[in-house]
């Protein structure tokens, strides 16, 4: 298999969370999770847009939105009582946002293994990214087939 | 037991009202020596945005799971991390954490595999406290380590194991999962990670009782009637009865096994942690579709 490398972004906040002990693994996502993006209004007053990721325990909407010249932006939003849920979003709105439609597909599905916080957070936990990114992908899929 | 326990009037109903305290308890004794407040929450950063003065964390996952077998940390590992939150083997333990408690009551629960005596909840878990507006801080606490001595785990009389829900067929089993999940309709979206069992349904003569329905919309457990109503007339257990409760990894069953032990007063009630996620994916173990408990299958 041929490796396409990761975006930036996406390099960066792997880097970022690697190169920290796995307690201060945590103190990062949790900046992530505070820093999460409130809702632009257009959403905010439209929650039938959004779509509920039924895979994490807490509930967390997405909506992704691409534009004319096939840029994808990510919204999400997630109650503060979930914060682990809201660090998983934020690292995607952070590091998908700005990059391409083809440059979205491409990221590894397995991205938020890639992160080293199985051990800090669970492998278990892991899986909620896993389905928010898996999800970004398909609504992008759909927004450039329609 | 070495602090007093909580004689709110709520709790002298129940069964074993000494496992309980309310906020108002908890922010009084806070202090008390002898006593460890102990936060276990789904959400395993949500201590970290704010927790009772003095609290500790323990993480389901991270702590109490063996991090390489399907099992739970032994008498060292136990040993270990209570040692290191300062917890003694005398010491009580006053739980609390997110969702009604939880992963507050799966905690216990472990404690109690390891035969810790004094470990209570405190009613209603971190939503009630916060609806009150008690205060909350975000510094981790840093406890004295002491000892705690190596114990090691005495499952048989609260866990059961698949072989033993299978001798157990014929006797009361308690469904706590939603309805979607018991009947077996509820699946998942094509494309969509599916990281559960490889069948729907449920074991074959469970009652449906979903553990929410335990628990009031503050969080606080039931009064004893709406319980009583809930699982003796509706589920239809009686005096005697040996019980298993299942869900899909054993914690939300952990919260029922808590309400049928200590509060409503069955004895030997045990959980079943390998649940659904466990029989769901086993090979030969009869399985039963739709909303009705369904019968027992001749041996096979």
């Amino acid at each position: 298999m041929t490796e396409t490398p990761l975006p930036e972004s996406l390099a960066q906040i792997k880097d970022d969370f690697l190169s920290l002990e796995q307690r201060e693994r945590l103190v990062l996502l949790l900046e992530f999770s505070n820093e999460l993006p409130e809702l632009p209004e257009q959403y905010r007053d439209h929650p039938d847009l959004l779509e509920r990721v039924v895979e994490c325990q807490s509930p967390v909407f997405i909506f992704v939105d691409v534009s004319d010249e096939n840029i994808v932006h990510l919204y999400a939003t997630a109650p503060k009582e979930a914060p682990t849920t809201r660090g998983f979003a934020s690292i995607l709105v952070q590091g998908l946002g700005g990059l391409t439609v083809e440059q979205v597909l491409a990221v590894p599905d397995d991205y938020p293994q890639e992160l080293g916080l199985t051990e800090a957070v669970s492998p278990l936990r892991i899986r909620g990214m896993t389905a928010l990114l898996g999800r970004t992908k398909r609504q992008i899929r759909e927004r450039i087939a329609a | 037991m070495t602090v007093e326990v909580d004689s709110s009037s709520k709790f002298t109903e129940y069964a074993h009202p000494e496992r309980l305290v309310s906020t108002e308890w908890l922010q009084a004794h806070a202090n008390d020596p002898g006593l460890v407040i102990v936060e276990s929450d789904e959400d395993v950063l949500l201590y970290e945005t704010g927790h009772i003065p003095g609290a500790v964390k323990i993480d389901w996952h991270t702590d109490l799971n063996d991090p390489v077998e399907r099992d739970y940390i032994d008498g060292v590992g136990f040993a270990k991390l209570l040692g290191s939150k300062g917890i003694s083997r005398d010491s009580t333990v006053v739980i609390y954490g997110d969702k009604s408690n939880w992963w507050a009551a799966y905690a216990l629960w472990v404690f109690t595999l390891f035969g810790h005596e004094d470990v209570r909840l405190l009613d209603g878990g971190r939503a009630k406290w916060e609806a009150e507006d008690r205060e909350y801080v975000t510094e981790t606490s840093t406890p004295t380590a002491v000892d705690y001595p190596v114990v090691e785990r005495n499952d048989a009389p609260i866990r059961a194991y698949k072989d033993d829900v299978i001798a157990h067929l014929g006797n009361p089993l308690i469904d706590v999962r939603s309805p979607e999940e018991f009947s077996g309709e509820r699946t998942t979206a094509p494309a969509y990670p599916e990281e559960g069992a490889l069948r729907a349904g449920h074991i074959p003569s469970a009652q449906s009782v979903p553990w929410g329905k335990a628990a009031a919309e503050d969080g606080t457990f039931r009064p004893l009637d709406e319980l009583t109503a809930l699982y003796r007339d509706q589920a239809g257990l009686k005096d005697g009865d040996a019980i298993i409760a299942y869900c899909r990894i054993g914690e939300r069953s952990s919260h029922t096994w808590f309400v049928l032990t200590y509060l409503l007063g069955f004895e030997g009630v045990r959980n079943y942690d390998g649940s659904w996620t466990e029989w769901g994916s086993a090979v030969r173990v009869p399985i039963v579709k739709g909303s009705e408990p369904g019968l027992v299958p001749a041996k096979r």
